[in-house]
């Protein structure tokens, strides 16, 4: 078996905004092939770390490593090329409303390589086939469901066939039947192109059916982290609490 | 003592958003020189923004130059001064009325629109996912508006500038019985390149302030719908009043 490398590394990070301290020393790893889902309360700071590890936030201190590559040394053009080995999916898609979905998907391509509109056109056909979306190429972003744009948005995310995959709330406001559409397809590409990937969610069925770890983000910190199954057989009050839903316990909310 | 308080914060963050303003401005030009060159989006924020405001800038362009007309045959009357109507519309519309009143017009429709855009934009993620792709959303964004509207609004001007004068002609030689020969003649006379020429830079100066303002306002939003409606109001009012105020600065170097 060939040793995994750590292709994401946060060290002691922390962030602030304002008077708000978010993160408070994070620590975490992720390998090669491997899928972190990183859990925790709404507000608590999920969405930060990873717009830290694709550097549109910096740390006030601490530092993000990809591939071993610390993000502040990099200037702002070596941190573009950084982030083409990005595909990132936003909590709403962030599609862009003024072009048409087959233009969406297609986007990084035509920015970033020398390809025709035609054949930009069928990778972007191709990518939304696999993700079981047929016939709305020309179709524009405000035509389209909830969780079509999500899986446009997806689409678009593995459209120059990125090594790392970041996922904000993937099945977040979908319907159940969506949402486990969803997580089928980040477990399939997962399979497909053997990615690294991040997710963050507060989805516990989401999280035990695509994880290989599970993170829990508590106060700034990481909680605990461990395969799903440690996760549910956890001993902390703190987890336990969280993944079964309960409203009583450590963490409070009001 | 809380007004000297207040002045100081307002001071401060004046000073510090026309800084923060300039720097992107600044940023977003040298973004033009670096390949891919963006044509597309060149060409498609030239239509918004020029071939758009075509029928709102004539129409009051025609407006203008007939009550500039109107006004200035019925004052001037008053000395005996009427046939000198024809000069002053000329003149009027050129150096002032045709740059001031187009940038005015083109700042509240095109302006508010590219401030709600980008604003929208920033509060759905969508310029954050520009970044997440490696596509630098200045460059992609505000550099086409700019360069648009440096382009456009002169072009504009110039439409202005001819349908005015024709709106002054048609009040004068139709309405108010001046001579059509000697009206024209009176256009032309005392009309130089200079009036026009810089009329026409203070109308690229202008295309550059709304573009600059209104993007860097949208792109700044912050705090949901609310936010871009903010940002959309406050982008026009900045840029109308820039408008006016680098108008007398250019009018005392040009003239």
């Amino acid at each position: 078996m060939s040793e995994q490398s750590v292709v994401i590394e946060l060290s002691d990070l922390h962030k602030s905004f304002g008077a708000h301290q978010v993160l408070e020393g994070v620590n975490l790893e992720v390998l090669s092939g491997e899928s972190v889902v990183i859990i925790g309360g709404s507000g608590t700071g999920k969405s930060v770390i990873l717009k830290h590890i694709i550097g549109l936030l910096a740390p006030d201190r601490g530092k993000v490593l990809i591939d071993g590559t610390d993000l502040a040394t990099l200037s702002e053009e070596r941190l573009s090329d950084i982030r083409k080995k990005f595909g990132m999916l936003f909590q709403s898609a962030a599609l862009f409303d003024s072009i048409s979905v087959w233009e969406n998907v297609g986007f990084a391509l035509r920015q970033h390589t020398r390809k025709s509109d035609a054949e930009i056109r069928a990778i972007a056909t191709q990518k939304l086939s696999m993700v079981g979306l047929k016939g709305v190429e020309d179709k524009m972003p405000s035509d389209l469901s909830g969780g079509m744009k999500k899986r446009v948005g997806l689409a678009r995310a593995i459209a120059m066939e990125p090594k790392i995959l970041l996922y904000d709330e993937p099945t977040t406001g979908l319907d159940p039947i969506m949402a486990d559409v969803i997580n089928n397809l980040i477990g399939d590409l997962k399979q497909r192109l053997s990615v690294t990937s991040v997710a963050i969610t507060h989805d516990m069925k989401s999280a035990y059916q695509i994880a290989d770890r599970i993170a829990m983000l508590y106060q700034g910190k990481i909680e605990q982290v461990g395969t799903p199954e440690e996760i549910r057989n956890s001993n902390d009050p703190v987890v336990v609490q969280f993944i079964n839903g309960r409203a009583s316990g450590p963490i409070s909310v009001l | 003592m809380d007004w000297i308080e207040a002045l100081g914060r307002g001071t401060i963050s004046f000073v510090t958003e026309t800084g923060q303003a300039s720097l992107t401005l600044w940023r977003s030009i040298l973004a033009a020189f670096r390949p891919p060159l963006g044509f597309r989006n060149l060409m498609k924020q030239m239509e918004e923004i020029g071939v758009n405001s075509i029928p709102v800038v004539l129409i009051t362009a025609t407006f203008t130059g007939m009550v500039l007309a109107l006004q200035s045959h019925t004052g001037f009357r008053r000395f005996n001064a009427e046939s000198l109507v024809g000069t002053v519309v000329a003149l009027s519309m050129t150096r002032e009325l045709g740059p001031v009143l187009t940038g005015l017009i083109v700042s509240g429709r095109a302006g508010a629109a590219m401030a709600a855009e980008l604003g929208t934009m920033r509060v759905t993620e969508q310029i954050d996912a520009l970044a997440t792709m490696a596509v630098d959303p200045i460059k992609y964004l505000i550099t086409p508006r700019v360069l648009a509207g440096m382009i456009m609004l002169p072009v504009l001007t110039v439409f202005s500038d001819i349908i005015g004068i024709a709106g002054g002609y048609v009040i004068s030689v139709r309405l108010l019985d001046a001579n059509s020969g000697i009206y024209l003649r009176r256009t032309t006379q005392y009309l130089e390149v200079n009036d026009i020429m810089a009329g026409l830079v203070k109308a690229a100066v202008f295309g550059v302030l709304i573009s600059a303002i209104s993007c860097y306002k949208g792109f700044n939003t912050a705090g949901g719908a609310q936010g871009v409606g903010e940002a959309t109001t406050r982008a026009v009012v900045i840029s109308m009043m820039l408008i006016l105020i680098s108008d007398y600065f250019m009018t005392a170097f040009f003239f």
